[in-house]
């Protein structure tokens, strides 16, 4: 009898164990009809989602990157522009085939990234106290780059004007460049602002837009890219790996495409 | 490694067999009251049966409102119509807002003769026209089944319609001109294999309802059976033997694959199917799954005969171009995808569709594939949408369409709009 | 005051590598699982599609998918008599973020440590003399050997689908494989990665100075595959935006694409992100963990209950929660007592540049993958005799190039401006004939009396919580090691025909600007003597015994290889334990 059961609880148990497996529990779904949406369950007490049963997924979910908006400057004063335009032609200057850093868009990209997060220093530890540290302890101060370029291009025309007379986008190629390697090696002195700091600061920016994609304000027409011979967003090499020492013949694409996505290419 | 399909209803008929002789009772609480029977040993059989029944059916589908957490069965969900919206009725035992106090028979009308017992119809979105199909003892089953759900007090207004279709009684008209109930008729020249497929696809499983194309009326076509319908904003594709179309390339085991698991070597099951397979599919037994695929597979088509649009045409120029920088990373440059992972679009019914409205809208929104025990990875495309202007998507996917042995129609710049606008509108 | 919610059997802090595993096998053995991610979900389609994850400035430049130090950071000092100042931004190292943590956005590369690194102190000890190592090495034992950690290691190659060629077959060394390597039970999941030109060239030199080439093990499938769980990757297509990127395409092995598929539909399973564990609760005793505070993305308190508690966090932000739960005895290097905080790690990174002729040599460097690579491995660990050398360690080196992307990647030859006409000019005769390995040279870093963490005195975090301070610089072994090892490779680099090589030793002091792998190590160390460690064999706490540490802190020293296979590993060895042994009888695991 006893073992009837014990048989009895073992057939019961495997029974709910079957409908267990088979038996569609509430489920989260996707239902995509007229908007109902519901995959993530907010649960009741803490903000922030929970994750449960299924992988999240909404449609048109993406974070694509925000265009750089060009035409006004977002912001550059107008001199100030002038003044990043000349030195982005000196760092990158423009050759017979390939265009300097003002045609490519470097002080566009410039200007943008400093009017956004880039430019506040947005996700850095920004609390004080802020020390003076030896060189391994990295930045120590508390100005972004925002502050660096307008203390430096303020101070730069400055001393072009005292120098010169003019301001620095108006001055002759030879003498722009002695500026430039002055403040970079630290024999010239900006009034008011630390010369090897913001000269540091637009090196890094304007060739880091040079060869950032498009998107971005600087790069125009992928122009690095098409220049070094890199194909850019790019994504499939699989036919490529194994031909060795041949040059790769795709054009480049950006983050916006290419102009053969568009019929007739233009 | 565990095994990652569910048992088979013989191992579980075992397992009933075994509780029903030791009178042990596992599942149903109380008995409802006013049903005039009480659940005995031989219930429990026909209890499961009306379960499997229910879920080749997909009742769940319509009556039960996962997106609000709703309970199992007891309604509210809306239901997407070429004519508006209708609520699922609450199906829990409740007596005064679900169908609790319904007898049997009146059940088994409302079933297979889309009556209810007030006398008025059922719109068939409920898709009586193919339970039709059923027997009463299948009905008998799931009603069994039904009686064992909690019962939900949960009133649910199901007409939803805009006049004047909310007006039932027109039901009659359209019956008239769409409804021929009668049980399955066996075809008595091919094997019990293909007729349980048959009745399987035909009845319960009522895949016609979003496979076959409709009339201006919502009504089958019934010359053109499973040949691809709109429905919900999606094209579910042509699934009759077609090779170019529909499941012809696939093996019995290709198919048997996608039900159970929602993908297979060409294709994945997203949107609604996806829904279907991880409710239906993916729960019936292989020896059923295959039962379908093998009646699927002799399903009669009809030939298209398009022209490759040629290589050189500007919009193929274009749609090639976009095709190997945006889409290769994952459809490979020969289009065959990932096995199992990514969708070959060489060989996908999708892709060949006669009507591009899935295939807009999953380049346009992107898509999760479907996730079940055998296939779980449930892969997901990214949107397209702002990438992409109209013209773009319709280059490329034209291009997909003429590319690798396709021929079809190519898609336009007006189809890619107007799917934008729909999508938008209903708020996705 | 924190709200409680619902007891769970486990809670998992962090839902990283160590993080899924540790929560599928919970969950296998029946366990209720909650994971408490501080980071935000992420997958391939919506996070990092291949429609915009090849973004260099987003995403390694400005780092988007890296844990901001506005949200916590460390602060830093070379000496002990230093003021340890803030990292205000990332530099040396970058800490992850998010549901798959570093598993997400890493290189994947998937080695395992010698037989000798588990067994460090003693093995060098018997071969060299106590008097070898320097008097300030704290280099210990791990308390486990490598032959108990390989069903694990194979484990976790075959959760993966990791692409290699095994070196040693159950004692036979194969042609082609790393003959070095530990042996291994059965051949790689995957067979190798194909090789770009650069990287076959290096190989091919290697071989023509006598070394033993092999290819690097990689996470990035060599084709596509389905793992143990039912989980499929598709193949790797050298797309070149691998490591600080996540992958678009489902071909990198990470929790996304092996794990999370299958244990997110588990009813026993459930995660929460952007939520913040701020400390491990402990009972009056302080011996009993009895759940995790956390904080939600409004900012408020709640109390997960738990029964057990596993610290998944990641190598620094374990010893943080360490600290601030006040569980395990701070280090202190001065009395040289204490276990929390001792024995951390970073690596000794150098790499070698060459420039080759332009006419004859075409690299094309963008092809890559995270892990490609030939490597070369007699230089690693105690490999070869250095005695006449006078330092211990070394690492593995090889042309590892993984990119071409330009704003980090357009060298130049020495001496040529860094800017203006000639450099202009210079990127653009370069770019496709020069080889930049970036890891060239991955050299171990031993554990030292004064290189340590503790917590800052003076600078706190959003919360109001000290920051943990970072006191680390180089010592003589490792710069040794590094010159010996660079000079190695630069040989094999000038040996494949380039025109000109550029080396770049690791000096002194050790610099947090500069970025050397996120290959923090140690803190909350694993080994047999809890006078030194901070865990046990199997991770579990010697303090408080419902609390197992995962991860890269249990390393009582840094080998030169990449750590992710080995804790990954650590985590099914631990988890096994749990499993059978720690469910069936809670308490303590070894009585030391």
């Amino acid at each position: 009898m006893a073992t009837a059961r014990r048989g009895n609880r073992a057939f019961a148990a495997a029974f709910a164990q079957y409908l267990a497996r088979v038996d569609p529990m509430p489920r989260l779904h996707r239902r995509e009809l007229l908007g109902t949406a519901a995959c993530f369950v907010v649960t009741q007490s803490a903000a922030g989602a929970v994750i449960s049963n299924m992988l999240p997924w909404q449609p048109n979910e993406a974070k694509p990157p925000t265009p750089a908006k060009a035409g006004n400057w977002q912001f550059f004063t107008h001199d100030e522009g002038k003044a990043a335009e000349a030195i982005a032609d000196r760092i990158i200057p423009p050759d017979a085939q390939f265009a300097g850093g003002k045609d490519a868009g470097c002080a566009v990209f410039v200007d943008n990234q400093l009017a956004g997060p880039y430019g506040r220093r947005e996700g850095w530890y920004n609390r004080p106290p802020f020390k003076k540290g030896l060189p391994s302890q990295g930045e120590q101060g508390d100005k972004g780059p925002a502050q660096v370029w307008r203390n430096g291009l303020r101070a730069l025309d400055s001393l072009a004007q005292g120098k010169y007379a003019k301001p620095f986008a108006q001055l002759a190629d030879r003498d722009k460049d002695q500026l430039l390697h002055g403040l970079e090696d630290g024999t010239v002195s900006l009034p008011g602002a630390d010369g090897k700091e913001f000269f540091q600061q637009a090196l890094k920016d304007i060739q880091t837009g040079f060869f950032a994609d498009p998107i971005y304000g600087g790069n125009k027409d992928m122009v690095s890219w098409r220049m070094i011979g890199f194909p850019g967003t790019r994504y499939d090499y699989r036919d490529w790996v194994d031909r060795h020492n041949q040059r790769y013949p795709l054009a480049p694409v950006s983050l916006q495409g290419r102009a053969d996505w568009t019929e007739h290419g233009s | 490694m565990r095994s990652r399909f569910a048992i088979p209803i013989a191992a579980a008929a075992v397992t009933l067999a075994g509780l029903a002789a030791s009178g042990c009772i596992g599942l149903a609480s109380a008995s409802p009251s006013g049903m005039g029977s009480h659940i005995g040993a031989q219930d429990q059989a026909l209890i499961a049966r009306g379960r499997y029944l229910a879920t080749v059916g997909d009742c769940q589908a319509c009556h039960t409102d996962n997106a609000s957490h709703g309970a199992p069965y007891a309604g509210g969900k809306p239901v997407e119509t070429p004519f508006g919206v209708v609520l699922g009725a609450n199906i829990t035992p409740d007596r005064e807002t679900g169908i609790g106090a319904w007898s049997d028979d009146e059940f088994d009308a409302a079933l297979r003769k889309g009556i209810m017992p007030d006398g008025g119809h059922l719109y068939p979105a409920m898709p009586y026209p193919f339970y039709a199909k059923m027997t009463r003892d299948d009905t008998r089953a799931l009603r069994a089944y039904l009686n064992t759900i909690a019962p939900q007090k949960r009133f649910v207004d199901s007409n939803r319609l805009p006049f004047p279709f909310n007006i039932r009684a027109l039901m009659a008209a359209w019956n008239f001109l769409y409804f021929s109930p009668g049980v399955y008729a066996p075809d008595k020249t091919k094997p019990v294999e293909w007729n349980r497929g048959a009745f399987l696809v035909e009845g319960p499983g009522h895949c016609g309802a979003c496979h076959t194309p409709k009339t201006w009326l919502g009504g089958d076509e019934t010359s053109r059976a499973l040949r691809g319908g709109v429905i919900q904003g999606w094209f579910a594709s042509d699934i009759t033997g077609n090779p170019d179309l529909g499941t012809g390339r696939w093996s019995i085991e290709d198919i048997v694959k996608y039900l159970k698991t929602g993908h297979n070597r060409f294709s994945a099951a997203t949107g609604s199917m996806a829904e279907t397979v991880e409710d239906s599919t993916s729960n019936m037994s292989l020896e059923d799954l295959h039962a379908i695929a093998v009646y699927l597979k002799t399903v009669p088509y009809e030939q298209e005969n398009h022209r490759t649009i040629a290589a050189d045409d500007t919009g193929m120029k274009a749609g090639k171009a976009i095709y190997v920088d945006s889409c290769s990373a994952c459809h490979a440059m020969n289009g065959e995808g990932s096995a199992n992972l990514f969708p070959s679009l060489a060989q996908s019914p999708n892709v060949r569709s006669r009507d591009a409205t899935s295939l807009i809208r999953i380049t346009l929104q992107g898509a999760r594939s479907v996730a079940t025990a055998g296939e779980p990875t449930a892969p997901g495309m990214p949107t397209y949408a702002w990438l992409l202007n109209d013209q773009q998507i319709a280059d490329v996917l034209t291009y997909i369409r003429n590319s690798w042995g396709a021929a079809e129609p190519a898609v336009t710049a007006d189809q890619v709009r107007d799917e934008r606008a729909a999508l938008a509108e209903k708020g996705d | 005051m924190a709200r409680k919610l619902p007891h769970r059997d486990a809670v998992i802090i962090g839902l990283g590598w160590t993080g899924s595993i540790i929560a599928h096998e919970l969950t296998e053995a029946g366990l209720d699982v909650i994971a408490i991610e501080r980071g935000p979900w992420r997958d391939a389609p919506t996070s990092y599609p291949p429609t915009y994850a090849q973004d260099e400035l987003r995403y390694r430049i400005r780092h988007e998918l890296f844990l901001d130090p506005a949200q916590t950071t460390f602060t830093f000092r070379n000496k002990m008599d230093q003021e340890a100042l803030p990292i205000r931004t990332w530099g040396a190292f970058m800490p992850p973020n998010g549901v798959g943590g570093g598993g997400v956005h890493w290189n994947a590369e998937t080695w395992r440590f010698l037989p000798s690194d588990f067994v460090l102190k003693t093995h060098l000890t018997e071969r060299y003399g106590a008097k070898f190592l320097p008097a300030d090495m704290t280099i210990q034992d791990w308390g486990l050997t490598y032959d108990e950690l390989e069903p694990f290691y194979d484990q976790f190659e075959y959760l993966c689908g990791t692409s290699g060629q095994a070196g040693n077959l159950n004692g036979k060394i194969i042609e082609g494989g790393n003959p070095f390597e530990g042996a291994r039970s059965r051949p790689y999941p995957n067979p190798p990665q194909k090789q770009p030109f650069s990287h076959t060239l290096f190989a091919k030199a290697a071989r023509q100075l006598g070394y033993k080439p092999f290819p690097q093990p990689s996470g990035n499938m060599s084709q596509a595959y389905v793992n143990p769980l039912g989980v499929r990757q598709g193949p790797c297509t050298y797309c070149g935006y691998c490591e600080w990127f996540g992958c678009g395409n489902y071909s990198k092995a990470s929790p996304q694409t092996t794990i999370l598929p299958v244990l997110v539909r588990k009813a026993n399973f459930r995660a929460r992100t952007n939520c913040e564990v701020t400390k491990i609760n402990t009972d009056a005793t302080g011996k009993r963990a009895t759940g995790v505070t956390f904080v939600d993305t409004s900012g408020e308190e709640w109390e997960q209950p738990a029964d057990l508690v596993v610290l998944a966090a990641y190598t620094i932000f374990n010893v943080q929660l360490l600290f601030l739960s006040k569980i395990g005895k701070p280090y202190d290097p001065v009395s040289n007592s204490g276990v929390i905080g001792r024995n951390f790690t970073h690596q000794t990174i150098s790499d070698v540049k060459g420039f080759f002729d332009n006419k004859k040599y075409i690299f094309n460097p963008f092809i890559a993958s995270g892990a490609i690579g030939m490597c070369i491995d007699e230089f690693n660990g105690d490999n070869f005799d250095h005695g006449p050398v006078g330092f211990v360690g070394g690492g593995y080196m090889g042309q590892v190039q993984t990119n071409g992307r330009p704003i980090e990647a357009t060298p130049v030859p020495p001496g040529t401006p860094g800017w203006g006409a000639e450099w202009k000019k210079a990127v653009r005769d370069n770019y496709l004939s020069s080889v930049v390995p970036g890891t060239g040279v991955h050299g171990s870093m031993y554990s030292y009396r004064d290189v340590y963490c503790d917590l800052d005195p003076t600078y706190r975090d959003r919360l109001g919580r000290p920051l943990v301070r970072i006191t680390m610089d180089f010592h003589d072994n490792e710069i040794k090691q590094n010159k010996f090892l660079t000079d190695k490779f630069a040989e094999i680099i000038t040996a494949m025909g380039a025109r000109e090589v550029q080396k770049e030793y690791r000096k002194a002091p050790y610099d947090i600007t500069k970025y050397q792998t996120t290959h923090l190590c140690g803190g909350a160390v694993m080994g047999a003597d809890p006078r030194t460690s901070a865990i046990n064999r199997y991770l579990q706490s010697w303090d408080v015994p419902n609390l197992f540490v995962m991860g890269a802190s249990a390393y009582p020293q840094n080998a030169g290889y990449n750590p992710t296979g080995t804790l990954c590993a650590l985590a099914y060895w631990s988890a096994k334990a749990i499993r059978e042994q720690y469910l069936k009888n809670p308490g303590p695991l070894v009585h030391a």
